[in-house]
């Protein structure tokens, strides 16, 4: 299965679970998403429960907000994540905020799904990374998956979760692993160990990171599509290096990263999103804060830069395995 | 050669902006004689399955039932019985006592800020009146009539304003920003606009899930700028929503007049007609054009006719809020010169014109609602006033952000703790 077959899976397992459960979104009801994420859904459980929603990502979020007040459990698409600002007011202000301003009358359990980050020539408005817009907003839990396993067990997770998840999808590596290297044919996810997606329920837990290569000279950490790029420029270097995929980002799994800084005693960070006050920057205080006294190395970045996405300049704007080798090469050097 | 040089285009008459004044400013004498009021029963009622065009002529009048003899007239009249009638006089009092007292508190320090209704009591207490209990309110920080009259206990608004103890809040909301889930009141939020596709979503919950309760969703005329108030009407429109929208058209957003929100152009009742939807525009101080206006409105809902946008056109006589002071906008007596009166004068006169009331029964229940604020008042100022309530329970403070608390919150939680309260 690609990521695309394995979220409408699990959208297919919790429906089927949940009859409270109701997706809508742009194009998300009869077409199934421009992604086609939500395809059949209409088919199957009807219209009352998978339907087109107005241009309008304010009213849909608002929609759900006073649906999840009502009893159902709202798990809606924003065609893109750089679509979600016409939605934020109402994510910041209403979704994140509730169980705290009613001390838990009220509660927000719903699952926003939207396609982020860049690598398939969108623009400026279909390449942005905001995740770290949402982990600096109490009351939301941030998720971003790096495989079709973890995709649908994530997002399972995400539904039966209490809280409100926002929940980014690497729209580049939708239909296979990205090596990071646009030149080279897409390789596609059956020929990746973690397409591997079992049928029916099963669930991957909210703020549990995975390691997904062990090694003992650096700990990188990475999510989403970044992780496939971190894979490929540790392999290129061939370097002994730990790479783990954060897969929430909120709550974080603080452990497993301490243990494993204390273990390599160095530490980069990758993430697509520009470098300023990006999520990167967290990881890297709270590395410094926690592991300060085993680094043997100052904690490294690789990010986008601190610019709006350029279209004609994708590959120079998106942090590949080459600006990594060199970030990776700076942080072994000490 | 400058974009900005005039002499480009030294024959083409000069652009300006229009920005909307109101009527009146301090110091002039207030004179509406040039609003258009239409004479009370003048308003055709529709049957409740019209087509929402039908509706579309009276977004532009005003649906008015009582007359300038008190009387009730037209095919408006709710013909509601003596005692819900009293009902509604007696909740317009008690909201009115309440805000007052809550006022004084606030000013005795006692809290930290406080709205007032004074003028638009007649608006949540008829419109609650005619929804059932069970139906759900999305409201704005000026609808405590609407708690008030589904029997909310007025200890329990204190607390809420008090953030004391017996909040059930926790001392997480701004005063007058109530919420209780079992009375059918949703949280409100600072975010001015919101409740409106809120209250939308909700009602399209119940639909979906084959429910008969509908919702009423609450904003005020500056508001209805808000994009949410867009998307409301979109929603609404697009899925026939049994929902009930309600415009309080007060004039005033805090110092900015209605013809800041649009309002010279097209009333607030009319933005219905771009939508398709039911519209009604219904005198705000006239608790028996409220009350039929709503109840029209609900049973539209309830029999998935579609939602209806009503505005209420009605004057905030008093400030906005503790925090404002009107007499640097308007004129301090144009509350007084407002055309369509008091509500509450308005209910008690017509209750006095059809026997079923006099300035006796008037005065006594003006003491008994006296009575009994001042008696929620005491029993909630035993568990607390805001200023002292902030050094209690700080722990607290760490709760409900999430299920369950996680280990950043749980760190902090602990370090705030540790360090006392410098
Ligand atoms: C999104 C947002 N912007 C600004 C404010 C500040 N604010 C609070 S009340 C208010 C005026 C509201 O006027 P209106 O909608 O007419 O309601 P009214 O107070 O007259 O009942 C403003 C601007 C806010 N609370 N929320």
């Amino acid at each position: 299965m690609n990521m695309i077959q394995a979220l409408n899976d699990a959208h297919k397992v919790v429906m089927r679970a949940d009859e409270d459960v109701v997706v809508f979104g742009e194009d998300a009801g009869y077409f199934g998403g421009v992604f086609r994420v939500t395809e059949g859904l209409q088919k199957e459980f009807g219209k009352q429960r998978a339907f087109d929603a107005p241009i309008s990502e304010g009213g849909i979020v608002a929609t759900a907000v006073g649906m999840a007040a009502y009893g159902i459990k709202p798990l809606i698409e924003i065609q893109f994540a750089d679509y979600i600002y016409p939605g934020y007011d109402q994510i910041v202000s209403e979704v994140a905020k509730m169980r705290y301003r009613t001390a838990g009358e009220w509660a927000m359990p719903m699952v926003i799904r939207t396609p982020y980050g860049g690598g398939i020539f969108g623009g400026q408005t279909h390449s942005q990374s905001p995740e770290s817009l949402f982990t600096h907003i109490a009351g939301l839990k941030v998720v971003v998956p790096s495989t079709p396993y973890d995709a649908k067990g994530l997002l399972i997770a995400a539904v039966e979760d209490p809280d409100p998840v926002i929940f980014f999808e690497p729209k580049r590596i939708y239909n296979g692993p990205f090596d990071g290297h646009h030149d080279r044919p897409v390789k596609p996810w059956s020929k990746h160990p973690a397409s591997e997606v079992p049928e029916g329920y099963y669930t991957v837990p909210l703020g549990k990171a995975s390691i997904v290569r062990e090694g003992d000279a650096v700990t990188v950490l990475a999510y989403g599509t970044m992780v496939h790029v971190a894979l490929a420029a540790v392999e290129e270097q061939g370097l002994d290096a730990e790479v783990i995929d954060l897969r929430t980002l909120v709550p974080l799994d603080i452990k497993t990263i301490e243990k494993s800084v204390e273990k390599t005693g160095r530490c980069l960070i990758a993430q697509e999103a520009p470098r300023t006050s990006g999520f990167a920057a967290e990881l890297s205080a709270l590395v410094q804060e926690r592991c300060f006294y085993h680094l043997e190395a100052p904690v490294e970045r690789v990010t986008g830069w601190d610019t709006p996405y350029p279209h004609a300049y994708e590959w120079a704007y998106f942090p590949g395995p080459k600006r990594l080798k060199r970030a990776l090469e700076k942080v072994m050097a000490d | 050669m400058s974009d900005k040089d005039p002499s480009l285009r030294r024959n083409a008459p000069k652009l300006a902006l229009h920005v909307p004044e109101p009527p009146f400013r301090p110091g002039d004498a207030p004179d509406f004689s040039s609003l258009k009021i239409p004479a009370a029963g003048s308003a055709p009622r529709p049957d409740i399955a019209a087509p929402a065009a039908e509706t579309h002529p009276l977004t532009t009048q005003l649906v008015r039932v009582l007359g300038d003899d008190s009387k009730a007239v037209g095919a408006w009249d709710p013909k509601l019985d003596p005692e819900t009638l009293r009902k509604m006089l007696r909740d317009m009092i008690t909201v009115r006592i309440f805000d007052d007292r809550m006022y004084r508190a606030q000013r005795q320090g006692k809290t930290s800020f406080y709205m007032k209704c004074t003028g638009e009591e007649a608006i949540a207490i008829a419109a609650q009146t005619a929804l059932d209990r069970e139906d759900m309110h999305f409201p704005t920080y000026r609808q405590q009539g609407l708690l008030v009259a589904r029997g909310y206990p007025l200890t329990e608004m204190m607390n809420q304003i008090y953030s004391n103890r017996g909040d059930k809040l926790r001392g997480r909301q701004l005063p007058i920003m109530y919420s209780d889930k079992k009375f059918g009141f949703f949280s409100i939020s600072g975010n001015l606009g919101t409740q409106f596709p809120q209250a939308v979503g909700w009602a399209m919950g119940a639909a979906i899930k084959g429910d008969s309760r509908i919702a009423m969703g609450w904003i005020g005329d500056g508001a209805t700028a808000e994009g949410d108030f867009h998307s409301a009407l979109t929603f609404a429109a697009v899925y026939n929503v049994p929902v009930v929208l309600a415009v309080v058209n007060n004039q005033w957003a805090i110092s900015s007049f209605s013809g800041i929100a649009g309002a010279e152009r097209a009333t607030f009742a009319q933005r219905a007609v771009g939508y398709g939807i039911a519209g009604l525009r219904v005198d705000g101080n006239d608790a028996l054009a409220v009350y039929a206006a709503t109840k029209w409105a609900s049973e539209r809902a309830r029999s998935n006719q579609g939602p209806t946008l009503i505005e209420f056109f009605t004057y905030r006589a008093e400030g906005h809020s503790t925090s404002d002071d009107p007499s640097g906008y308007r004129p301090t007596n144009e509350a007084k010169s407002w055309p369509l009166g008091d509500p509450i004068e308005r209910l008690k006169a017509h209750l006095i014109a059809i026997g079923e009331w006099d300035d006796e029964r008037h005065a006594a229940a003006n003491a008994e609602a006296d009575a009994t604020v001042r008696a929620a008042q005491k029993e909630s100022e035993k568990l607390g006033i805001l200023p002292e309530q902030g050094k209690n329970g700080v722990e607290t403070m760490f709760d409900d952000v999430y299920a369950e608390v996680p280990w950043h919150i749980a760190e902090q939680r602990e370090q705030a703790l540790s360090e006392g309260r410098d």
